[in-house]
């Protein structure tokens, strides 16, 4: 079996999540990379070494701002014998890969972690934001998107010769109609301090109110950590949106995550079950996130935080 | 005038565990709630928003059971003026179904005379997560879609909308008609007022039944990941605890 790999570059070079995804795409078959817009020597080499035997690269003016539909009709452009196209589950991936489906007239399957190769293919996938599997088949071409962390990505064996073949692929009008028209740096993705940090000090219902955080902010700057909160605690309106993690907020994986009066449901857990060790705070030892968590303290975070955060102070000084 | 349809999903809200059906087919659901995701609040809200701005009309559908017309309600409540369901069977339907339908309800009241000049969805449905319906149904609309979308505006006879980037807030300037996907925070969804319920209550439901033979999901089954015996250390009980916590803070090597 074949595949078509749409990558995705960011200022490190391919992303790696695509490099995830071109780690299950070998597990299929023969792979062929799709890179949007100019590409550096080295990513072109990084492609080669992930087993890419052909780099389409898709240039020409309509990629000169995202339009998803644009990106399709370039996948589709790029498609010839490959028995599955897919991306990364990021925004984008899922975004492009959606739009294929529907170009081929085919199924997608999102979220993918583990690829049976065969006819059909059966795939499993996230659902319920990862705390349940779909086992999926997909008849004809399939289209997929795999899940960030999936497997850890590896160079191939053998490399592939990774030839660049340039496609300057037609776009009609109408896939422009959605474009990007403008970016506003300033205010980058604000999630991104909390998706990269090391460490980070959760906060839940537990926290009682927006006046709530002094502590436990305290705690974050002692630990050089950022804070991530609970849907409650956004819904309440006492911290912002961009510091939620869980299934409709930020997807973390820092060393250390300390989740405060946070009950572990399974929608925060879809966006911290990444965390390498979990040291919970919290007033009942059979929540959720105690019994998942490595360490816990069985307690009130307002008399255990302060009181952490005295015996740093003390040992400090 | 802009009209605008709202589509949201009757989803379980589970707590801290999901257990499934016997046959791993579902979800069990019967000492749940249930709920529609966060997203589509957001998209919701939006739609209040945008129909309040230009004297147009916020419509919510769903695709679903009879028990469905709970979750239309909720929405009636935070100021959507119409609601339709598309009785089907979810569970049968894959996401090329529900937007075929949806698009069937959209054509239909356009041959009766209201246009919805926009469509909001959520980004992904909190339980399948297939991240596609909106697009599809763009497909079968012809219509531009962009997805992930925080705030919207319409001006004019184009529809503003901006979210999250790679390198920044993206913004999409579409024509209408347009579908667009939104997702959580953006906007702050209002909470149902007592009157907002005794209005809901009042507003008669359009019932639809689809009737056409699923192409479905592709799902075999629904599998859960195995459970790992809990292995937690307790570092002890109340403000007691503080130094085994810096020890350990120590040992992990975080402390500034
Ligand atoms: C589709 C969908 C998507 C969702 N997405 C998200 C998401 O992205 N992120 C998210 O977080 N949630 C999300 N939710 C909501 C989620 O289901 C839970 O409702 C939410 O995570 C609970 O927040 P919490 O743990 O702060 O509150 P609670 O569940 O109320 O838990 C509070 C915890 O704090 C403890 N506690 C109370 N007081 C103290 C104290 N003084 N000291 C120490 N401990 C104390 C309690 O024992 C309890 O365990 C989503 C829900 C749905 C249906
Ligand atoms: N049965 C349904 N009824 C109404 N809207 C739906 C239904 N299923 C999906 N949607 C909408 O499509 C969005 C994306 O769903 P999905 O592509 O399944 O992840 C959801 O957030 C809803 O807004």
């Amino acid at each position: 079996m074949t595949v078509l790999v749409l990558v995705e570059t960011d200022a490190g070079g391919v992303a790696e999540v695509s490099l995830e995804t071109l780690t299950v795409a070998r597990g299929i078959g023969g792979v062929d990379a799709l890179v949007v817009g100019g590409i550096a020597e080295d990513v072109v080499t990084r492609l080669g070494e992930y087993g890419a035997g052909r780099v389409v690269q898709a240039l020409g003016e309509p990629f000169s701002s995202y339009a998803p539909a644009a990106w399709a009709a370039a996948v589709v452009a790029a498609v010839d014998d490959h028995d599955v196209v897919m991306a990364a589950g990021t925004p984008r991936g899922n975004e492009v890969m959606a739009h294929v489906a529907c170009r081929l007239g085919t199924a997608m399957a999102a979220n993918v972690v583990t690829v049976d190769a065969g006819a059909p293919l059966r795939v499993s996938r996230q659902v319920l934001g990862g705390a349940a599997l779909e086992e999926m088949e997909l008849t004809g071409r399939a289209v997929l998107t795999v899940a960030g962390h999936a497997c850890e990505p590896a160079p191939a064996d053998e490399p592939g010769a990774a030839s660049v073949v340039p496609l300057e692929p037609e776009v009609a009008e109408a896939d422009l109609r959605a474009r990007v028209v403008r970016t506003e740096a300033g205010e980058p993705d604000q999630s991104g301090s909390l998706k990269s940090a090391r460490v980070v000090v959760g906060a839940g219902r537990g926290a009682g109110g927006a006046d709530g955080f002094k502590e436990l902010l305290e705690l974050a700057d002692h630990v050089g950590g950022t804070i991530g909160v609970s849907r409650v605690v956004t819904s309440l309106g006492w911290r912002p949106h961009h510091e939620q993690v869980g299934q409709t907020g930020s997807r973390i994986s820092p060393d250390l995550y300390i989740p405060c009066g946070i009950s572990g449901a399974i929608q925060h857990w879809a966006g911290c079950s990444g965390a390498k060790t979990i040291l919970a705070v919290n007033t009942d030892p059979d929540a959720p996130m105690v019994t998942k968590a490595h360490y816990a303290v069985i307690g009130d975070l307002h008399q255990v935080v302060p009181a952490v955060n005295e015996e740093i102070r003390r040992r400090r000084a | 005038m802009a009209d605008v349809l709202v589509c949201v999903k009757r989803v379980v809200d589970t707590g801290g565990e999901v257990t499934l059906t016997e046959d791993g087919s579902r979800v069990d659901d019967r000492s749940l709630g249930h709920t529609v995701s966060p997203h589509e609040e957001c998209a919701v809200e939006l739609a209040v928003q945008v129909a309040k701005a230009t004297d147009g009309e916020a419509t919510v559908l769903t695709l679903g059971s009879e028990d469905a017309v709970a979750q239309l309600r909720d929405a009636l409540a935070v100021g959507c003026t119409r609601a339709v369901h598309i009785e089907a069977d979810a569970d049968g339907y894959g996401p090329a179904d529900v937007a075929a339908a949806i698009a069937d309800v959209v054509r239909t009241h356009e041959a009766a005379g209201t246009t919805y000049d926009l469509v909001l969805l959520g980004n992904d449905a909190a339980d399948t997560g297939d991240f596609q319906v909106g697009i599809r149904l763009a497909y079968e609309l012809d219509r531009p879609v962009v997805t992930g979308i925080a705030t919207v505006s319409v001006e004019g006879d184009r529809v503003v909308a901006s979210g999250d980037g790679p390198e920044g807030t993206d913004t999409y300037e579409l024509p209408l008609p347009a579908v667009v996907t939104v997702m959580e925070g953006g906007v702050e969804p209002r909470y149902p007022s007592i009157p907002g319920r005794m209005r809901a209550k009042r507003v008669q439901v359009e019932t639809v039944v689809d009737e056409r033979v699923p192409v479905g999901s592709g799902r075999v089954r629904l599998k859960l990941p195995p459970v790992q015996p809990s292995q937690v250390q307790l570092l002890g009980e109340g403000p007691e605890a503080a130094p085994a916590v810096v020890d350990l803070l120590e040992k992990l090597g975080v402390l500034r």
